[in-house]
């Protein structure tokens, strides 16, 4: 780790007011995932500010019969709250899919948002990468690629986003909450990350003077359909290959509404609502399922040894819709 | 620039002054000697390093020891009451769950905090307890028996 | 053998220091005034350094020195001054010796600071131009370039027999088949590392994560030109290795390099991605071909490998002599190359060469088995091998029958319906396979010394290691047994150069090496004491020989007559000692060689495999192991069930992936190179079939730390095949291969 300086922010107006001050200081909350970077030299902050004392924990209940995550809630907190576990279980079943007991008990809401791929040339150094150097070049291309994207990629950047959470929360179309200099925003849970295109190099729409204060979740939490099925190289503590967030709403065997997000295969967690549409209406078969897949799909492209993702990814949708639209949802 | 930190370390007060990329894991086996805490990895990979941290164990590789201020730790050290193992620590040494050893005080920790919550734990409850904690020599089996030994010495212990 | 410690459950003697953290590892030596290394590594594979700037890092206060190939002082000047115990023949890596790049992460500068963070960081500002040469490093496409490798000791080269290729084009079944693997990087969870501690008289004291502190000790004093006297290396403590410490690793180059010159105390550890930058097990290639007749009966085996090796040594294992050992045949044709990559040195890792050996042949005979629909267990009971045919030698015990059957009972073999996807649960498939494993029961020559005291206690040493195998306990139980003391007035002392003569801790051998050392040494002082005590006045065992007396419960008692006994503490009192002092020296005797000697396993494996997503499930594995005495049921059924595991992840998870375009491996991290997890285990059986062994060695004792792992892979393989329909030959059997 390079030095820099500490400070530890008592407020969000304090906080937001130092990070502004310099610009390569950056938040620092659990830190599980920017210590790392910093020991690989991959981040250098100047200055870090601590905001794990700001009043953004906890989960609470919201006037729309949602629930509002706080950004510094835990990834265990979220994982075993009983709300949670009781009216999005997607959600708690994607956290414990992920990670480590002791690294969810400090990765938080918000840090697990702004957590950066796991390309294997992002954090080796001696390795070009557009996204820590832009203009350098893609070493994963043509390269190691097995835990790369095959959806959404750019000639720049073949990254895929490491989170279970974040693919979860798409299902759910979660809300972000952020606070910056200029006042509060909330930013759709499919605007918030970004793909590659030519600037691979930011990962998110957030502001270098934003803080991420909170998650909403809305009221629909389909606890009753749902499936998180996460398929990788482990059968513990390893990321994704695929995983698939699916959500139904049913009527019989009949779906009304489905949502997909997919995980480990693109930049941001995928969501194509438009084919989703495809299953409205449909009754919940594998060959409609298989349709679906096929379409979600459609535009993906692989490099090399990523390649089997494509079919992975359909047969992981089938499999997970196949679960979710059964009343007891396994995962 | 340093800063001064105050914690509590296995029941005691400690304090240090220690830069801001000082990691705890560094403050413990540096500082105050606590070389319980292994560095395994330095990246959260492993478990090595694991203490707990008011109450939850963490990987204190990636926590900084600057954020440990006003905590309150406990490492392998301050498991044993004046000298008498704890019945995790004495499972592990029955039930042959120890080799090498450097996985071994992560893993009681991150026993110990779960028998702490849930002191009959199922074996599911068991190995996603420890699943954040890696072992290259046992095959992780004897360390599972070791911790349901443990965890019936505890409801042992409660009915007396 | 009635006996009171050995064959016992004896728990860990080091158990209650590794439960409270007090045993200490090499990197736990803390004293006022260390300072600390961080290396640099190489950014390129092939070429060589133009510029190094280390200016920016010198600038920071608190940084003392970056060592480099431009300031590093002049050293020994000849290979075998850098060579090593388990050195292979060629040039050994020299760290910082010049500015030549010889593989990707060579260590290139050491940085020393007043902290490890400082000298993290500082190592970031040390800014390195390199010219680069074009480097290869994919064995695949340099197979042409395959040679004979030098020889190494204690491998010996692979030997034909009859005409394999005539009896190959003559059989009836032929099956011919190539199988290739990774690298694999051992990863022990302890990182190397180093702490040099330098007394005022300029004395340096080693704290090495080693298998071997003699071997280390030898290696620095000659590269240094340091004395024994000046330089001791200890390693009470080591987190695991298997294989990876048996030959100095540079970090302790590093570390005594730097409190030479800088006459401090100084520790340097790596980081885990430095894990990926020294030894492993080489990148392998292989082509078995099978000829048999309609009923199994093999009429031919050829066994061919390719593997990597560096630039600078010529690295082999053995790898394909299994195939003219496990089974009789009249024709055998081995061979085993070697290819140079800009790589390091390939080194031993578990079970070195079987691993790779074992898969192939044992997947081959399954596909035989397949092949002329018989069952695999029958296949190579027709096959069995009485003799070792290899080096006409009969072998000193082979209980490898009762493995298979033993393994078999509990495993349910019979049951199996020998037809591919013929078992299955909803979308799960179901597949059982086995195969047969072997490994050399080695035996070397050590020394031991005992020294019993007064009060009765007794200390046993020698500078071996205890690298989580148990090797403090066990010798500790042979050591107690021998003169009948309880296992806690015994110590036994290891990991310090300044002890007996001991080779490193590897090769399964340590058990009967240093063990028969202990029990020889422990003879010699059982003859003093009963000298002692025959001569006490109207001693009740005047008339004894040393033959008819037991040493038990701390005294010496007459076979025929219990009452007629002499305690340890009363015969050395009478002879007025305040301790008996022995040293002794054990070897392989003459007759132990007219014998081959190996252990044996037979591995059964339980796969349940998603249909559609390919994800493989070990659900169950039963090992069987034939390996002569077991000093220690406890110790040794932890030591086979992680070999088992390791072998696990050697079947499905590991691979230490390069990049061919940079040289460089990727998956240098535990996240990317995958190692078994708990949820990956479930339900493993160790069996420990009985093997009286009295040629093998005095102890009767094999070895354990690698059979267990040996033939895991290839019943892993045997039991996806026999799920799916699918021959994988190419490991890891990940699931995008089941696809």
């Amino acid at each position: 780790m390079n030095s820099f300086s500490y400070t530890r922010a008592d407020d969000v107006a304090t906080a937001l007011r130092e990070v502004a001050a310099d610009g390569a200081a950056k938040f620092i909350a659990g830190g599980t995932n920017l210590i790392d970077l910093m020991k690989e030299n991959v981040e250098r902050p100047s200055r870090l500010i601590d905001i794990t004392r700001l009043t953004l924990g906890g989960i609470r209940p919201r006037s729309d019969g949602g629930l509002r995550l706080g950004a510094l809630a835990t990834n265990t907190d979220v994982a075993y709250h009983k709300e949670i576990e009781r009216r999005y279980p997607l959600l708690s079943k994607a956290i414990l899919a992920g990670a480590s007991p002791q690294l969810r008990n400090m990765a938080t809401v918000g840090g697990n948002l702004l957590q950066r791929t796991r390309c294997c040339y992002f954090y080796d150094t001696a390795t070009p990468c557009n996204k820590r150097t832009p203009g350098v070049g893609c070493s994963a291309i043509a390269g190691f690629n097995r835990a790369h994207a095959i959806l959404g990629t750019s000639a720049a950047c073949i990254a895929s986003h490491p989170s279970d959470m974040c693919v979860a929360l798409a299902a759910l179309e979660a809300v972000v909450r952020v606070t910056g200099s200029v006042g509060e925003r909330v930013v759709p849970f499919a605007a918030f990350h970004r793909l590659p295109g030519d600037t691979p190099n930011i990962d998110t729409n957030l502001q270098a003077d934003e803080i991420i204060t909170g998650v909403d979740l809305p009221a629909r939490g389909f606890a009753e359909h749902h499936a998180y099925l996460k398929i990788r190289d482990r059968a513990s503590y390893a990321f994704a290959l695929v995983s698939v967030a699916a959500a139904l709403e049913m009527d019989g065997n009949t779906i009304t509404e489905a949502r997909l997000a997919l995980g480990g295969v693109a930049h941001k967690p995928w969501r194509d609502p438009q084919t989703e549409t495809m299953l409205h209406g449909q009754s919940a078969t594998r060959e409609n399922f298989k349709r679906v897949a096929e379409a979600l799909l459609r535009d993906a492209k692989g490099f090399g040894r990523n390649r089997f993702k494509i079919e992975l990814a359909k047969l992981a949708i089938v499999r997970a819709l196949s679960q979710a639209s059964f009343k007891e949802a396994h995962s | 620039m340093k800063r001064i930190i105050t914690l509590t370390v296995n029941g005691e007060p400690v304090e240090g002054a220690v830069e801001p990329n000082r990691t705890l894991l560094s403050f413990l086996r540096e500082d105050l000697g606590l070389t319980g805490a292994k560095h395994g990895c330095g990246l959260g990979d492993c478990g090595a390093c694991t203490v707990i941290l008011d109450g939850k164990p963490v990987n204190s590789c990636l926590v900084l020891a600057v954020q440990a201020d006003g905590r309150e730790v406990l490492t392998i050290e301050g498991l044993a009451d004046n000298g008498k193992l704890h019945p995790i620590q004495e499972a592990f040494i029955e039930t042959g769950a120890i080799q090498c050893g450097f996985c071994s005080p992560g893993m009681i920790l991150s026993a110990k905090a779960l028998l702490d919550e849930s002191p009959k734990p199922t074996e599911t409850e068991i190995r996603t307890a420890i699943s954040g904690n890696l072992c290259r020599c046992t095959g992780y089996q004897k360390i599972v028996e070791a911790i349901l030994a443990a965890a019936g010495t505890a409801q042992g212990k409660e009915v007396s | 053998m009635r006996t009171e410690h050995i064959g016992k459950p004896i728990s860990r003697v080091d158990g209650r220091a590794k439960v409270t953290g007090a045993a200490k590892y090499a990197a736990e030596y803390n004293v006022p005034g260390l300072v600390y290394g961080v290396v640099v590594s190489s950014a390129i594979a092939k070429g060589r350094i133009t510029r190094i700037d280390v200016a920016e890092a010198l600038r920071l206060p608190g940084v003392l020195q970056v060592f480099t190939h431009e300031n590093s002082p002049l050293l020994a000047q000849s290979d075998n001054s850098y060579s090593d115990e388990v050195a292979p023949p060629g040039s050994p890596f020299r760290p910082l010796h010049d500015g030549e790049i010889r593989y990707s992460a060579q260590p290139v500068a050491l940085v020393v600071a007043d902290t490890f963070e400082l000298a993290h960081y500082a190592a970031s500002l040390v800014r390195i131009g390199y010219e680069r040469d074009a480097h290869a490093t994919n064995l695949n496409e340099e197979r042409e370039r395959a040679y004979q490798p030098r020889p190494r000791e204690f491998i010996p080269p692979p030997e034909s027999r009859g005409n394999a290729e005539k009896a190959f084009a003559e059989a009836i079944v032929r099956l011919e088949e190539e199988y290739s693997a990774p690298i694999e990087h051992h990863n022990p969870m302890e990182p190397f590392a180093t702490t040099v501690l330098r007394e005022e008289n300029g004395r340096l004291l080693v704290y090495d994560k080693t298998q071997g502190v003699q071997n280390v000790q030898n290696y620095l004093c000659n590269v240094f030109g340091y004395s024994k006297g000046d330089l001791r290396v200890l390693s009470p403590f080591v987190g695991g290795a298997f294989g990876a410490g048996l030959r100095p690793v540079y970090q302790v180059f590093l570390a005594v390099l730097a409190a030479r010159e800088l006459k401090r105390s100084v520790r340097v550890s790596l980081m885990r991605q430095q894990m990926f930058t020294f030894t492993h097990r080489p990148a392998i290639w292989q082509r078995v071909a099978l000829g048999a007749a309609p009923d199994g009966t093999l009429e031919a085996i050829t066994h061919k490998a390719i593997a990597e090796t560096s630039q600078f040594e010529d690295y082999s294992e053995t790898v394909v002599n299994w195939s003219g050992l496990l089974y009789r045949c009249d024709n055998v044709e081995l061979s085993h190359t070697v290819v140079k990559l800009d790589l390091h040195t390939p080194g031993d890792m578990r079970a070195p060469g079987a691993v790779w050996g074992l898969h192939a042949l044992e997947c081959a005979m399954d596909e035989l088995a397949f092949k002329v629909g018989i069952d695999p267990i029958e296949l190579r009971l027709k096959n069995y091998a009485e003799r070792d045919q290899n080096e006409g030698k009969p072998f000193s015990s082979k209980e490898l029958r009762a493995c298979y059957r033993l393994g078999a009972e509990k495993f349910g073999w019979a049951r199996r319906n020998p037809q591919p996807r013929s078992m299955r649960e909803g979308n799960v498939l179901i597949g059982w396979g086995m195969a047969g494993g072997v490994w050399e029961a080695f035996h070397i020559t050590a020394d031991a010394k005992a020294t019993l005291t007064a009060d009765g206690r007794l200390t046993v040493s020698s500078a071996t290691a205890d690298i989580g195998t148990g090797t403090y306990t066990i010798m500790t139980q042979i050591a107690a047994e021998m003169l009948g003391l309880p296992i806690e007035d015994v110590t036994f002392k290891l990991g310090d150069s300044s002890l007996s003569k001991s080779p490193v801790e590897g090769g399964s051998f340590t058990a009967s090496t240093v063990g028969s050392a202990v029990k020889a040494v422990c003879e010699k002082i059982r003859k003093k004491l009963f000298q002692l005590a025959r001569k006490i006045d109207g001693s009740p065992l005047a008339n004894t020989k040393l033959d008819n007396v037991r040493f038990v419960d701390g005294q010496i008692r007459s076979h025929n007559d219990s009452s007629r006994a002499v305690s340890l503490i009363e015969a050395m009192r009478h002879g007025g000692l305040s301790a008996i002092e022995e040293k002794a020296s054990a070897g392989p005797t003459p007759e132990q060689m007219q014998y081959s000697r190996f252990a044996h396993s037979a591995v059964f494996t339980e796969v349940r495999i998603d249909e559609d997503l390919g994800t493989i499930r070990v659900m169950r594995v039963v090992g069987a192991v034939a390996a002569g005495r077991i000093l220690n049921p406890k110790t040794a059924r932890s030591q086979v069930l992680g070999a088992i595991v390791m072998g696990i992840g050697t079947a499905l998870e590991e691979e230490s992936v390069i990049d061919h375009t940079f040289g460089r491996i990727m998956t240098h991290n535990l996240a990317d190179y995958h190692v078994p997890v708990n949820a990956d285990v479930h339900d493993i059986e160790v069996i420990f079939v009985q093997e009286q062994d009295e040629a093998v060695n005095p102890l009767g004792a094999k070895g354990l730390g690698e059979i267990g792992i040996v033939g895991v892979a290839a019943a892993i393989a045997n039991a996806v095949f026999h799920a799916t329909g699918k021959r994988i030959r190419d490991l890891p059997i990940t699931l995008d291969k089941l696809l």
